[in-house]
């Protein structure tokens, strides 16, 4: 299995290669067979009695993250959707792109994507699953930035990447929590502890984030809103990513943690509540759209909520309705973006009102489209499969069991009414789709190019599709228990046997269906009376918008942000600097109770010292009150010789020496600095900034002292300096202990700071004599 | 003794910040090299004062004060001098490039 899912990874590496003669051979033909051997390598596992399948294979042991593979009932039936359609796909394209493409790119996304999701399905760790997750979220994102000389194509592929990746991310927080609950990065190992994830306080947190990953991907309500902008892909990525693949991964996560959440009483009314509303929003919206793919999008978008709305009732027969649903959306949804690409094709517009009449131009094309919308809309006929799976799905939505949550309850009574008013406008946007392509007038003069039909390497996958749904719809048991009954176990785990009849007498869900086809052709008859309500809801209301609003404002807002603290101004930043030191420090202080004074180990005071340092004081004092700036040098001198004197009272000699020095020449400097500074003007500052600074200045400084006292007044150990007096002469052979340590025990010390002084002459030296405005002089 | 020169190293780091916020150049180094004499005193208030001898060997002396602190402020004043007078010098250049000695009109510009 690994090489199966790295495969397609591998061939990748080729295509560059073999992309250089796309002028003699499509490279889609070198594509077309990694597909399609997966896809016939899968096939063998479809048994009735099939057992689910673990592979393991070695990756970061020491984390437990191993590429462990997991095949049961539901990632075969993904896996071979996503090869299947994945063949079919690549042969489309084959006819769709035209040579002058950068193919290569286009088919290196393509089957990077085709690992990366063949992998979400097969993983077994949660960690694996979410590398391949993202992978997913990168090659769509790719892919829908294909055209990446178009805007829209570029501001769909980040609204899209953005919204997938916020839920990718979330959703690796909740496998976080998930690994740490059950000690374990195996999903199987996962489901086996479910009553342990579901005793955790942190289980609430955990369903949020992966549902949050769940719903973005499938672009559930309100995440919707990047999957209409994804439709700016070419059309075969559109139909393999956006219908069939992709965006099923959601729903795939779902099913699989349906096992390990489902008992929870929120489960059914977060995902059925959120899939209710996906499925009446996106085919209420559908009806509004204009574009082809638009419509497609939204249907996409409302078929997901269908499918994801039977996975929250938890019952045996939804879970079988689901996967039912999802080979069915699959197939029929596939051809028609297919048949969308082909009209785009053909007539070089999208625009359903630009269209029109061209049943008789393109005839295969129209047969198709006639499967496949009738087919989504669930008419009733024997040999259509949407018809079973909107069937099943209205008898399990009456078929709820009561909860003791009264907003349980209330969605019970409500969905089954909310789910007919969503399959109403499905059949609406069906009919609308079909007959507004196919029938009415021509406008042959509007369209870029002359309509005809397409060529017949182009209709074979579209054809290929609606055969499967034909057959699925003629014998709707054939798939029945080799395929779709193991994928269900994997669901409820439990057995799940089902036998799909066409025809099960008079009953609720029959009654339904009836509805919906009477009202439905009532409405779509009646269009053009009742479409002004789009301009009352959702009016100029939109989730767009609101989108959009969210990431013109994060920008504008930080930059807002930013821009006030950052002017530029370095005395606002030493300020900033200042106070967050005081403030840190002294909570610090106040909360580990670290102010303590202790008087009994002090030294004695004499008046000597008391004398300098009032000297000192003042002098310091004295640099900011002295308006000239030559005496605020000089008063900086008598502070550095007061603090000279200081040691020469505190025993220091060497360092009264170095002070004494070092002072004369800094003060020579700063008076040769002051000799060439240009027309120094004393600046004024206003009171204000004075009194900030002046307190900016005072608590720094209390802070100083008071760190000081505490720090003396808590000595806690002796100083390590008997070391030095003891062995100064032995060791060092030298009887001045400082210069001892300074040149012999601390050598390394002396040896940086003279690499210091070198560094500063050199920097003095490039300053003064290089300039790069004159060159070097 | 130690608290007094606390409160002074205190009064010389208020002074160096007071400086340092300042519009001008050479005020601004000035309170770099207020706030190194109150860093080297501090230090120095830390190690204890005069506990003994100053520290060099001498026959029939047992208290010493403490050498180390004297080794690390040493280095320290040779290190600082060393800043100091970088700083100045660009602090000189800074203004004759720029005609100005004013820290409100040196700001960097180019990415606002």
């Amino acid at each position: 299995m690994l090489y199966a899912v790295l495969i397609p990874l591998l061939i990748a590496c080729f295509i560059p290669y073999l992309s250089k003669f796309k002028d003699k051979i499509h490279t889609g033909i070198f594509v077309l067979f990694v597909p399609l051997s997966i896809f016939i390598y899968f096939l063998q596992f479809i048994d009735t009695n099939f057992v689910p399948v673990a592979q393991g294979y070695s990756w970061i042991p020491s984390l437990n993250i191993s590429l462990d593979f997991y095949l049961d009932g539901l990632s075969l039936l993904f896996v071979l959707l996503i090869s299947g359609i994945g063949t079919l796909v690549t042969l489309y394209s084959i006819f769709y792109l035209h040579k002058s493409e950068r193919l290569g790119h286009f088919y290196v996304y393509l089957l990077m994507f085709m690992t990366a999701m063949l992998g979400v399905v097969l993983s077994d760790n949660v960690f694996v699953l979410y590398t391949f997750w993202e992978l997913t979220s990168i090659s769509s994102f790719l892919l829908i930035g294909y055209w990446h000389y178009r805007e829209r194509s570029r501001y769909g592929a980040l609204k899209s990447m953005l919204i997938t990746v916020f839920g990718g991310l979330s959703m690796l927080g909740g496998f976080i929590l998930l690994t740490i609950i059950t000690g374990s990065t195996s999903i199987q190992e996962m489901i086996s502890q479910t009553d342990v994830i579901l005793n955790s306080p942190y289980l609430p947190l955990v369903m949020t984030f992966i549902f949050l990953g769940a719903f973005t991907k499938s672009a559930q309500f309100p995440f919707h809103i990047w999957l209409p902008d994804a439709m700016e892909a070419p059309t075969p990525v559109s139909a393999y990513l956006h219908s069939a693949t992709m965006v099923k991964a959601g729903i795939y996560l779902i099913a699989r943690f349906s096992p390990v959440f489902s008992a929870y009483e929120w489960f059914f009314i977060i995902v059925s509540g959120i899939g209710i509303i996906t499925l009446c929003w996106g085919s209420y919206m559908a009806v509004r759209q204009t574009d082809l793919k638009g419509i497609l999008a939204f249907s996409t978008i409302s078929q997901l909520g269908m499918i994801m709305t039977m996975l929250g009732f938890g019952t045996k027969a939804a879970a079988f309705a689901a996967v039912f649903h999802i080979l069915n959306h699959a197939t029929f949804k596939g051809s028609l973006f297919m048949v969308a690409g082909i009209i785009d094709h053909e007539t070089g517009s999208r625009d359903i009102r630009k269209l029109g009449g061209l049943m008789t131009l393109m005839p295969i094309s129209a047969t198709l489209a006639l499967f496949g919308t009738f087919s989504m809309a669930g008419v009733p006929l024997p040999f259509l499969n949407g018809f079973y799976s909107k069937e099943m799905f209205f008898d399990v939505s009456l078929d709820l069991s009561s909860t003791s949550l009264f907003i349980a309850e209330i969605m019970k009574t409500s969905i089954p009414y909310l789910a007919v008013l969503g399959s109403i406008f499905t059949f609406v946007y069906s009919m609308y789709l079909f007959f507004g392509t196919f029938t009415g007038e021509k406008h042959l003069d509007e369209l870029p190019s002359k309509p005809h039909e397409a060529p017949i390497g182009m209709l074979i996958s579209p054809a290929l599709l609606i055969v499967g749904v034909i057959i699925i719809g003629l014998i709707p048991n054939l798939v029945n228990e080799p395929l779709l009954a193991h994928a269900a176990k994997a669901i409820s785990g439990e057995e799940v046997h089902k036998h799909i009849a066409f025809w099960h007498g008079f009953e609720a869900p029959l009654y339904m269906s009836l509805i919906v086809v009477i009202f439905g052709s009532i409405l779509y008859i009646f269009r053009k009376k009742w479409t002004d309500i789009y301009l009352l809801i959702p009016g100029t209301l939109s989730l767009n918008k609101v989108y959009d609003r969210i990431l013109d404002g994060s920008e504008k807002y930080s930059r807002k942000i930013t821009n006030s603290y950052m002017d530029g101004s370095l005395r606002k930043y030493i300020a900033l600097i200042m106070i967050a030191t005081v403030l840190v420090t002294f909570t610090t202080m106040l909360t580990t109770d670290g102010f303590t004074i202790k008087t009994d180990d002090l030294a004695k005071v004499t008046v000597s010292e008391i004398l300098i340092a009032s000297v000192m004081v003042a002098a310091a004092l004295g640099t900011i009150f002295a308006r000239n700036n030559v005496a605020a040098i000089l008063i900086l001198g008598v502070v550095g010789f007061g603090l000279s004197v200081l040691f020469v009272l505190y025993r220091a000699p060497d360092l009264a020496l170095t002070q004494l020095v070092v002072e004369t020449i800094t003060v020579a400097l700063f008076l040769l600095c002051f000799y060439h500074l240009p027309n120094l003007r004393p600046r004024t500052e206003s009171f204000k900034t004075k009194s900030v600074n002046a307190i900016i200045a005072i608590s720094f400084g209390a802070l100083m002292t008071m760190v000081a006292i505490s720090a003396h007044s808590s000595k806690w150990f002796g100083a390590i300096s008997e070391y030095f007096i003891e062995n100064s002469y032995e060791l060092g052979g030298g009887a001045n202990m400082v210069n001892v340590i300074l040149v012999d025990f601390r050598g390394i010390d002396t040896l940086f700071e003279i690499v210091v002084l070198g560094i500063a002459a050199f920097g003095i030296y490039a300053m003064i004599k290089l300039r790069s405005d004159k060159g070097v002089e | 003794m130690e608290i007094i020169m606390s409160i002074l190293a205190g009064i010389l780091f208020t002074t160096g910040v007071y400086n340092l916020l300042q519009k001008q150049l050479l005020r601004i180094v000035i309170g770099t090299a207020l706030i190194s004499h109150g860093a080297h005193l501090f230090i120095l208030t830390m190690g204890k004062l005069k506990r003994g001898a100053p520290p060099i060997l001498e026959y029939g002396v047992s208290e010493y004060t403490d050498p180390l602190p004297q080794a690390l402020i040493l280095t320290s004043i040779v290190i600082s001098f060393g800043v100091t007078s970088f700083l100045l010098v660009l602090a000189y250049r800074a203004s004759k490039e720029n005609n100005t000695d004013n820290m409100d009109q040196m700001r960097g510009t180019e990415n606002e």
